[in-house]
């Protein structure tokens, strides 16, 4: 049994949606911030597979641009729950609900 | 002179405005002098401006003062002929008269001013009624007249029964207009215009019978209304909850002729309509002798005159629909004296005594109040007929020229006599009461005789009541040779009196049934006071309850209908959409609010169910 295209997808499908239920049901701010994490490499994922499929390079351009972006997020979001749990020694997101309208 | 006609109606509109903006500050008597000296120059002038036409057979003015509104040949127009100048004559003369009476009779009235404002109004309007030159002033007019006398009959509306009156006189005024307003368009769809010139002269060769008949019937409604005849007559008796002045001025001498102006003004258009002359004359007959019949019970001495009024009334309109117009105007014209000076007299025995209005409680009045007394009379005698008084001269050419009709006319001629029998009786049974007799005065009542400013407008008018039917004499029918350019300017037909010796006949049954009327009602009322208070005395007193059933079979539906309207199809229907659509919002909401629950995460789930329906949606279209 060979390994095709096909089994990359669902595996991205698998972490995807393991993220998604994660961001849906954590309330660790950190932990979500993983599982956040995890969706976008479950994309760079597809992507990989798909330009490895066609034989392009954009595939793996993009996974690039999407792991620049991802660091970048990681610096400002980790920085903002340092500073919340700082503050209020406590990384639950209900419990963040000063700008709730 | 007769160019600048229009400065008749702007003097007194010139007072009106002035007592309006400054008469506090002028106070009493001020006030009513500023108003009674500009409707006496009216009166200068509208006399200087018509003696070209006593002078002989002279050319009526037309003056163009704007356009109004060109499409509906309606402009600020005015016409100056021998019948707008009578009118206008009428009007000033008496009014002046009357304004100088007011100053006398509202003496000490908080509102002093504001009345004298509303009576110059009212003499601008009626002027304006009668001097336009075609339809649409003349409803201009029309309408402010009503409007002056609606405000004049609620003057004292801190009473409740003054503030209906007036609220009746306007409401029932208005069912009248109705009929006016739709006459006025028919005439417009007909002749695209309403100017006088052009309809009187074009009217033969456009109408054909059904619609001069159509268009003069609607007409007569008008006139019913303002004129108070059957069935629209009912307002009148109850303005005369107004100050008495104002019943000599508006409801007796000026304003309610407005009806018998119109239909002698639109002369031309009932010549084509031989059925409405005879269903105007009809109405007008009804009208004279119900009025009549009803004035004979009343108590109350104002209430007797109004009814009366309703009742000569009937006869101008019998005359004009028997096509005598200038019998009708002419008893317009002696009337408007006598019958001024009977609700002047009225006054001045009301505020001798000190605002009774009961016959009941008067009598032996003549010692306590001569000049009233006197004045008094000479109007009695008038309006009963009696030779040679100006009562006579009128009343009997109308009855003439009816009679002259011959065939059915003669039913109406019949209860003419009837009337005027009915008529001298009432009055005298009044006279009596008032004058004659033991005093019932109630106790702390001192009668006095009026100040002169009151006296002497009674004797003018006395001395007018007593000579005005000289003017128009079979002997020496000035007053007719005066009006008849009028008529003959359209060809009208004028009615004629009987030739012969028949004048003299139908004068003596006239004369006998006044006669006989006095002779009665000295009779019956000098000893002792009937009680007259059983079942039938006091149906006719009041009114043969006719007010219940216009109540009952009229106001009561309409009040009911308005009444479900509002309650049912607007509380219930109409709120019940509108407050039925909130509603369902609202439950709406209530139902999905536990939605917004505040936490992202759920609206997470639901950016995730609805990204994964898309994408399935996608999937299951592509394959």
């Amino acid at each position: 049994m060979s390994v095709t295209p096909g089994w990359y997808m669902i595996l991205a499908a698998v972490l995807f949606a393991i993220g998604a239920s994660g961001i849906l049901l954590r309330r660790n701010a950190l932990v979500m911030f993983m599982s956040i994490e995890l969706m976008l490499n479950a994309v760079n994922l597809t992507f990989v597979a798909a330009g490895r499929q066609l034989g392009t390079l954009e595939g793996q351009v993009s996974v690039v641009f999407v792991m620049v972006v991802a660091a970048a997020e990681v610096v400002v979001g980790l920085a903002i729950i340092v500073a919340v749990f700082r503050k209020r020694a406590t990384a639950s997101v209900d419990e963040l609900s000063e700008l709730r309208g | 002179m007769g160019d600048f006609i229009w400065i008749v109606i702007a003097l007194p509109l010139v007072g009106a405005i002035a007592s309006l903006a400054f008469g506090k500050r002028l106070g009493e008597p001020t006030a009513g002098y500023l108003g009674a000296t500009t409707v006496a120059l009216a009166f200068l002038y509208a006399l200087v401006a018509s003696l070209k036409f006593f002078a002989g057979h002279a050319e009526p003015d037309t003056v163009h003062l704007f356009d109004w509104i060109p499409s509906l040949g309606v402009g600020a127009d005015f016409l100056w002929d021998p019948l707008s100048a009578t009118m206008t004559l009428i009007i000033t003369g008496v009014g002046t008269l009357i304004h100088l009476y007011s100053i006398g009779y509202m003496h000490g009235d908080e509102r002093f001013a504001r009345f004298f404002t509303y009576l110059n109004f009212f003499v601008a309007s009626m002027l304006i009624l009668v001097l336009g030159e075609n339809f649409g002033i003349m409803f201009v007019g029309w309408e402010l007249v009503g409007l002056s006398s609606y405000l004049l009959i609620s003057f004292w509306f801190t009473k409740p029964t003054a503030a209906a009156a007036g609220k009746k006189a306007f409401i029932v005024n208005r069912i009248g207009d109705f009929g006016f307003l739709i006459g006025l368009m028919i005439i417009f769809a007909s002749f695209g215009t309403l100017s006088y010139s052009h309809v009187f002269e074009e009217a033969s060769l456009v109408l054909n019978t059904p619609t001069a008949t159509a268009i003069t019937l609607l007409l007569l409604v008008g006139a019913a209304g303002k004129s108070a005849q059957i069935p629209l007559y009912v307002w009148l008796p109850d303005a005369m909850e107004g100050p008495t002045p104002v019943s000599a001025l508006i409801h007796a001498a000026t304003m309610v002729t407005a009806g018998v102006y119109m239909v002698a003004r639109a002369a031309p258009l009932y010549q084509l309509a031989p059925v409405s002359g005879g269903v105007v004359a009809t109405v007008g007959a009804l009208t004279a002798l119900l009025a009549a019949t009803i004035a004979v019970a009343q108590k109350d001495i104002k209430r007797v005159l109004a009814y009366s009024t309703i009742s000569q009334l009937g006869y101008m309109f019998m005359a004009v629909g028997a096509a005598a117009y200038v019998a009708g105007v002419f008893h317009l014209l002696t009337h408007a004296f006598f019958k001024a000076l009977l609700f002047l007299g009225a006054g001045s025995v009301i505020h001798g005594m000190s605002g009774e209005q009961d016959m009941d409680k008067m009598g032996g009045l003549r010692k306590a109040m001569p000049i009233t007394f006197m004045t008094m009379a000479v109007a009695w005698l008038a309006i009963s007929g009696i030779f040679p008084l100006s009562g006579f001269w009128s009343k009997d050419e109308i009855l003439a020229s009816v009679y002259d009709h011959g065939g059915p006319w003669l039913v109406l001629w019949g209860i003419g006599i009837v009337t005027a029998g009915m008529t001298a009786f009432y009055m005298t049974r009044m006279m009596v009461l008032t004058f004659w007799g033991q005093s019932r005065w109630d106790e702390g009542v001192h009668p006095h005789e009026s100040p002169s400013s009151m006296t002497v407008p009674l004797v003018v008018l006395a001395g007018l009541s007593a000579f005005a039917g000289f003017i128009n004499t079979p002997f020496l029918p000035s007053f007719e040779h005066f009006l008849d350019p009028v008529f003959e300017r359209f060809e009208v037909e004028l009615a004629h009196l009987p030739g012969g010796i028949t004048p003299w006949i139908l004068a003596l049954i006239s004369l006998a049934a006044g006669g006989a009327g006095i002779l009665y009602g000295i009779r019956r009322y000098s000893k002792v006071v009937p009680a007259e208070s059983d079942g039938i005395w006091a149906t006719v007193r009041e009114g043969y309850r006719v007010d219940d059933w216009y109540g009952n079979l009229l106001v009561l539906p309409g009040k009911e209908m308005s009444e479900a309207a509002a309650f049912t199809v607007d509380a219930k229907g109409v709120d019940g959409i509108v407050n039925g659509v909130g509603g369902m919002v609202q439950r709406v909401g209530q139902m999905l609010k536990p939605i917004q629950s505040g936490f992202v995460r759920s609206y997470g789930v639901g950016v995730l169910v609805g990204s994964v329906g898309l994408l399935v949606w996608f999937m299951t279209r592509v394959l």
